[in-house]
């Protein structure tokens, strides 16, 4: 380990080292309505921002731009520095983006390995898909997500919803993601599978991935995250450090669009 | 279906042994209503329905809607449909019998029957269906045209083009060595039917046993070594038994007979000999092995029922839905074009009414077959077992001698009865539809 990967988010910033991603100046609309308006973010290593903002404010739309589902019709997008060209959900990949939608993106008719390998199944050297291989890796990392697990064979329309977001989870993590996105991971939690959630963003944070948190809980925030940008209609009302800020700030922020004085990051 | 109130623990085991035969309930319930059907046939006719000629005759007369039933089910499982296989198989067919009865023989002097004139004919054919199958693909993927809209376009057109490429002739006979794909002309004989099946047994048999051999070693559960054994017998049986069926149908004397004056030699007295596999049916089985190895093991099968399962997953997935889309109407036109091969080779002409109507028996097919329209679901084994239920209806019916408006209400509504009874069965087990 080099000095630098010690170093905490908080540090990296402080230092001006290049961000790991740099949204800039998006701008997406739909028909007449700008659901992303002129939007600036940005996310270091091993760092955890928090993207708030009521129903329809535009954050699912900003990083759909990030993982490839939406183009954006101005802006920039940086990774590490650099330009990144992204036009489609390969692109993102290509760049190491994994995304957990909102809408989970799971094929009901197949089973967990199936879905977790969609778009990147292993072959056998003849190459036909080598499902045996895929399954074992899949128990291999779903052993470690979520213990309980046991319907490998099953289709995942068969599971409950906290099954299926380990399963979505279980995708974004085992290739090797350095930018994580989650759109609401827990919305269609239990308590004991939210906290199953925290405890891995935790994990994945300390080693070293950026993560763009998108939740409606502001007290998940104001534990999880590093930094928290809030957006209505569209546009970003301000970013802020969390430790800087109340609940009571940000929820001001979120409805009233207001960014306390004392804390702007 | 009663047993289960009245005595739950022995139901309870009794269920629990199918579970770990680990047999397709779905497949089975066919196969059951498939034997009851032939069973009632058989007596109504005296017989006649499961003697070997008719067998024999069901069969070659299946595997032209059997062969397209197994591209329907991919296009199907996409979420798509197919109306213009019928005409995609006369425009092809017009093709090929005008490759070989006119441009090769005549225009470029190769003469009839030439060696070449059978290979040339079937590329160009299979070329055209495959661009045809392309170009609809790519009007429902690339420019988002519906499916139902592009192949209702396509029925109309394509028959046509066949209608105005042949000025509405009947273009016959074809080249002698295209007619042996047909079916009667062209049989393996008794003695390399019987090797066929006995390889094939021997492949079906290890392919199982290696594939056990697979999740024993990645320590998943596989099923018991006993239901194994059972499942390998049932499958032993099947392909034997189909073999012995096509063998036990004898060539007329007369026609034996007749071959062997051919050859300058006298029949021996009291010689039988079968007809064996015919080669249209070997077509169908290698279809069906290729479509079943890309539905389940490769990457573009995998793709395409994850499209059909849900199309927004697939494409965040990163997969490429449109091309996939021109792929799998690409394949349909393909197999349309080999049964293009396979129907005109049986009727041993080109007619501009060859495959009419097979758009419905091709769709009645798979989805009797157990596809699901909503997409996501479907087998390749359960198509052509879907066709094979189709045209025993319908020959059985012509044999018992029901009136021709009758047959066709008798299939409409057991198309409709046969996805009504897959609703209820999918249902019950809390699937979605
Ligand atoms: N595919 C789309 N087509 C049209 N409008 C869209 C689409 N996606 C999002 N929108 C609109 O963009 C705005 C922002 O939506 P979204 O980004 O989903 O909000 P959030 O995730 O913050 O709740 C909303 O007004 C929504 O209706
Ligand atoms: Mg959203």
């Amino acid at each position: 380990m080099t000095a630098s990967e010690v170093k905490t988010a908080q540090q990296r910033r402080i230092d001006g080292d290049t961000p790991l991603v740099e949204l800039k100046d998006i701008c997406v609309s739909f028909g007449g309505i700008h659901a992303v308006d002129h939007v600036s973010v940005d996310l270091h290593p091993g760092e955890v921002v928090g993207l708030l903002g009521h129903n329809g404010a535009g954050k699912s739309t900003l990083i759909k731009v990030l993982s490839g589902a939406y183009q954006m019709d101005s802006g920039e997008i940086r990774i590490n520095g650099n330009k990144a060209e992204i036009h489609n959900p390969r692109d993102a990949r290509s760049y190491n983006v994994e995304t957990i939608y909102q809408t989970l993106a799971l094929a009901d008719n197949l089973d967990a390995a199936s879905n977790l390998f969609l778009g990147r199944e292993l072959i056998t050297p003849v190459g036909l898909v080598d499902d045996a291989a895929m399954e074992a890796e899949c128990r291999k990392i779903m052993g470690g997500l979520n213990p309980n697990f046991s319907k490998f064979a099953e289709p995942v329309s068969a599971l409950s919803g906290g099954q299926r977001q380990s399963v979505a989870i279980a995708r974004a993590v085992y290739f090797n993601a350095k930018i994580l996105i989650m759109d609401e991971p827990t919305a269609a939690l239990g308590p004991q599978e939210t906290q199953m959630v925290a405890e891995l963003i935790q994990k994945l944070k300390a080693q070293g991935i950026g993560i763009f948190l998108i939740d409606h809980d502001v007290h998940a925030v104001m534990e999880l995250c590093d930094r928290a940008s809030v957006m209505k209609n569209g546009q970003l009302v301000g970013t802020v450090n969390i430790d800087e800020v109340t609940d009571d700030d940000l929820l001001s922020m979120i409805i009233l669009g207001k960014v306390p004085k004392q804390a702007v990051a | 279906m009663t047993e289960t109130t009245s005595q739950p623990i022995p139901s309870q085991s009794k269920r629990n042994m199918f579970q770990q035969l680990e047999l397709d309930v779905r497949l089975l319930g066919m196969i059951g209503a498939f034997v009851i059907l032939c069973i009632g046939f058989n007596i109504l006719t005296d017989g006649r329905f499961l003697s070997p000629r008719n067998l024999f005759n069901l069969t070659i007369q299946t595997v032209s809607v059997a062969i397209m039933a197994t591209g329907m089910v991919f296009v199907i499982v996409m979420r798509h449909i197919d109306l213009s296989v019928g005409g995609v198989l006369a425009v092809s067919s017009a093709v090929m019998a005008l490759v070989q009865t006119k441009f090769l023989p005549t225009y470029l002097g190769l003469g009839f029957d030439h060696p070449l004139t059978w290979i040339i004919a079937i590329a160009i054919g299979l070329s055209i269906g495959t661009l045809i199958g392309a170009f609809q693909g790519w009007l429902v993927g690339y420019q988002s045209v519906p499916a139902f809209i592009v192949t209702l376009g396509g029925f109309l057109v394509w028959r046509n083009y066949g209608w105005l490429f042949t000025s509405g002739q009947t273009i016959g006979p074809l080249d002698k060595n295209f007619l042996v794909l047909g079916g009667v002309s062209g049989t393996m004989g008794e003695a390399m039917s019987w090797t066929i099946g006995v390889v094939a047994v021997a492949i079906s048999l290890w392919a199982m046993v290696s594939s056990r051999r697979g999740r024993i070693q990645h320590g998943f559960p596989a099923k018991p070594a006993w239901a194994e054994g059972i499942v390998m017998g049932i499958v032993t049986c099947a392909i034997l038994g189909f073999v012995w069926i096509l063998n036990s149908y004898d060539i007329p004397s007369r026609k034996l007979q007749r071959m062997f004056e051919a050859k300058g030699e006298v029949m021996p007295e009291g010689l039988e000999v079968g007809y064996g596999l015919p080669i249209s049916v070997l077509i169908l089985i290698a279809t069906a092995i290729v479509m079943t190895v890309v539905a389940r093991r490769t990457r573009l099968g995998r793709y395409i029922f994850a499209t059909g399962g849900n199309p927004d997953a697939a494409d965040l997935s990163g997969i490429n839905t449109r091309l996939l889309t021109v792929k799998v109407f690409a394949i349909m036109g393909f197999l349309c074009a080999l049964s293009a091969v396979v129907a005109s080779a049986r009727l041993q002409n080109h007619t501009n009414d060859i495959g009419t109507l097979d758009e419905l028996r091709v769709i009645a097919a798979a989805v009797i077959g157990g596809t699901a329209l909503a997409g996501g679901a479907g087998t390749i084994y359960g198509a052509i077992l879907g066709a094979l239920v189709m045209q025993s209806l319908q020959s059985g019916m012509a044999m018992v001698g029901v009136d021709a408006p009758l047959q066709n209400i008798v299939v409409g509504s057991v198309l409709v009865f046969a996805v009504w009874l897959d609703i209820q069965y999918r249902k019950r087990l809390g699937a979605k539809i």
